[in-house]
């Protein structure tokens, strides 16, 4: 027993001594939460394929990650929304935006009595949120879902409290369908709620739902998908109803690949195309154009072409949708802006 | 005194100097002690200025964009770059409020059954659990909130009250409204549950500590139990009982995770207890991982200089409200 001890604890002394060895490249990054479960597991299988690479990465928000970026802490961060123009402006450094996998939001609600899949159109989301739709038997409702028995109840609306991506692109979408959401609240990770109650995380605003008779509020496909919530299908742009689910994501990429500008900083919401989901987005991974160290430039270089090739295998284990094609092949070529 | 001396003497090696240079060691010691003990002290005072210091910095450019406004206004819009304060320390206030209201009674009047009424065996059992319930960490009160206390509330402890105290003329603005289940109320209680052990934990060390004698010249002079409790005991205890009140306070005014939990993290001011409405530990815990611009980091953190100082004024005027009733009566200081 205390010899097979003894064997271990060399092994681990030998492994520790190896790892400090030179050769080794280190690299920290940090930033959003909502790709965390895809990022550690790419981290862990290239790190298995490539020893000498190991990347830690902090999922503490894509604030937290565009900051850290910009002062230097880290050799990349990860964003769920992209930097904005000042945000970029404002960096010592240039900053390349590459997408990585594609998330999307899902309205999920609670209504006694209804236990068929809504159909929302863009109005009533928008109208719902911005508390103008208050409801659920409002004309806006009752003609998208005809032989439905909607309630004559308020509508409790529930919103994130955290700052979150998933807010980002909820809200994004509302700017996009709804001059009014744009001019009065706008898109962010934290916005001035019109009305509505807020729960922290996916689990809050799930746990808030379940719990509140005739409540709506908005969670991540993933969240939806590996808890077994159910959730409503969203008009798209080309007046399509179409439930969240990874084609339907990868085809709303997919749409609006032809019109991807070359810093690959675009939003998909409300993607053209009959079988787009419209609340998809990508999320990023946040690179300096510039790296002075060598060794540490090649491995990152050389984790995103995995990436963008083995490493978009296993997203749909863990229920992220795939980049399209078009985008991988314009990312491949983006790499060799690194420098 | 000189026998001490002697052992001491016997113990110094015989050396040149004598017991004098030892008493001269000692004295030396003594300075030792001195300095390493006003090191530590002065390292409080480093770390809560730092802190203060800090918090004023990094809230510059907010001070400086809303100046006293930030106090005022309502409005909390990360987009448009506009941050006021005011539902956040309106949230922070009224629940720890509702939390005293709720927790001093029943803390209190649990700490005199402990102290006063219990057999010594089951009080002691009974306040090892009471310890062991202040060590709990918060979002464990935060899920019996989410699981207990906010269906609870939505489905009979809210209609209940609408329904009675509702009706109430004044008071009943307080109990009306759409009831969620979350809310400045459900928060209030969770936070109660959460301070009610520190109040009896102290409130009974420091009832123990009035002498018996006191109580039975009370009981000599034919006072009741109840009336040597509430006319001899309690006075004499009140400062020790105001400490555990304001220790309660200060653990509910910053407590985060368990209020985020049920309070429903939405900016209102409103009048009813049952809207849903937002502190400002929970709102900085909510929003600064995610705040990307330097302004919103800014109000952010002049939020916690916010917090920082309603917790000073409210310390300071608990001390205030000692020395005043230490003047009126009770315990000689």
């Amino acid at each position: 027993m205390k010899k097979t001890l003894l064997v271990v604890w060399l092994l681990l002394g030998v492994a520790a001594i190896t790892a400090m060895s030179a050769g080794n490249v280190l690299l920290n990054a940090a930033g959003a939460t909502f790709p965390y479960p895809i990022y550690s597991k790419w981290f862990d299988v290239y790190h298995a394929a490539h020893p000498d690479v190991q990347i830690n990465y902090q999922s503490i928000g894509s604030g937290g990650g565009i900051r850290q970026l910009q002062a230097g802490t880290v050799d990349f961060g990860a964003s769920d929304g992209p930097m904005s123009d000042e945000q970029l402006s404002q960096s010592k450094f240039k900053i390349l935006h590459f997408p990585t996998v594609l998330g999307a939001d899902v309205p999920s609600y609670n209504i006694a009595g209804v236990s068929t899949e809504l159909n929302f159109t863009q109005n009533a989301l928008a109208g719902i949120f911005l508390g103008s739709v208050t409801k659920w038997n409002d004309p806006e409702m009752t003609k998208a879902n005809p032989g439905v028995n909607l309630p004559n109840a308020d509508i409790v609306v529930i919103h994130r409290s955290d700052g979150s991506g998933t807010t980002y692109i909820w809200t994004d979408f509302l700017s996009k369908v709804s001059d009014q959401w744009k001019n009065k609240v706008g898109k962010g990770t934290s916005v001035n709620w019109p009305v509505g109650l807020g729960g922290k995380g996916n689990e809050g605003v799930s746990g808030l739902v379940k719990q509140t008779p005739n409540a709506i509020g908005y969670i991540e496909l993933v969240y939806a998908a590996q808890n077994g919530i159910a959730f409503g299908k969203v008009q798209n742009a080309a007046g399509k109803f179409v439930k969240a689910d990874l084609a339907s994501v990868t085809a709303a990429a997919a749409a609006d690949a032809k019109n991807m500008p070359a810093d690959f900083r675009v939003s998909i919401t409300n993607a053209s195309g009959p079988q787009s989901y419209p609340i998809s987005s990508f999320t990023w991974l946040l690179i300096p154009a510039q790296i002075k160290d060598t060794a540490k430039r090649d491995a990152i270089k050389d984790f995103l072409k995995w990436m963008l090739t083995e490493g978009q295998k296993y997203n749909e284990g863990l229920t992220y949708a795939q980049l399209p094609k078009e985008v991988v092949a314009k990312e491949m070529q983006a790499i060799s802006l690194i420098q | 005194m000189s026998v001490a001396a002697n052992t001491i003497a016997h113990q110094v090696p015989p050396s040149k100097a004598g017991p004098s240079a030892f008493i001269q060691r000692l004295r030396q010691g003594d300075e030792i002690a001195h300095l390493i003990t006003l090191t530590f002290a002065a390292g409080i005072l480093l770390i809560t200025s730092l802190l203060v210091y800090e918090l004023w910095r990094n809230s510059h450019l907010s001070r400086a964009q809303f100046g006293w406004m930030f106090l005022w206004t309502r409005v909390w819009d990360p987009n448009f770059d506009n941050y006021g304060a005011l539902p956040f320390i309106y949230g922070t206030l009224v629940t720890s409020a509702v939390a005293l209201v709720i927790a001093l009674p029943l803390g209190l009047a649990s700490a005199i059954f402990l102290s006063e009424l219990a057999p010594r065996s089951i009080s002691n059992i009974i306040s090892f659990l009471i310890d062991l319930l202040a060590a709990v960490p918060s979002v464990i009160y935060g899920l019996l909130g989410i699981f207990i206390v906010v269906p609870l509330m939505r489905t009979t402890l809210g209609p209940l009250l609408i329904n009675t105290v509702g009706n109430v003329p004044f008071i009943g603005a307080l109990f009306k409204g759409p009831n969620y289940g979350v809310g400045f109320l459900t928060a209030g209680i969770v936070l109660a549950i959460m301070v009610v052990p520190f109040i009896i934990s102290v409130s009974r060390e420091v009832l123990l500590t009035v002498p018996r004698e006191q109580r039975e010249a009370a009981l000599a002079l034919g006072a009741t139990r109840w009336e040597s409790t509430w006319q001899v005991v309690l006075p004499w205890a009140r400062t020790g009982i105001m400490g555990s009140v304001f220790l309660a306070l200060a653990r509910a005014l910053g407590e985060t995770m368990a209020v985020t939990m049920v309070i429903g993290n939405a900016p209102n001011i409103s009048a009813s207890l049952f809207s849903p409405g937002d502190t400002i530990a929970s709102t900085i815990a909510n929003q600064f991982t995610e705040a990307t611009g330097d302004l919103y980091l800014s109000a952010l953190i002049e939020l916690g200089l916010v917090l920082f100082l309603i917790t000073f004024i409210l310390n300071g005027l608990a001390r205030i409200l000692i020395v005043a009733t230490e003047r009126g009566g009770g315990r000689p200081a």
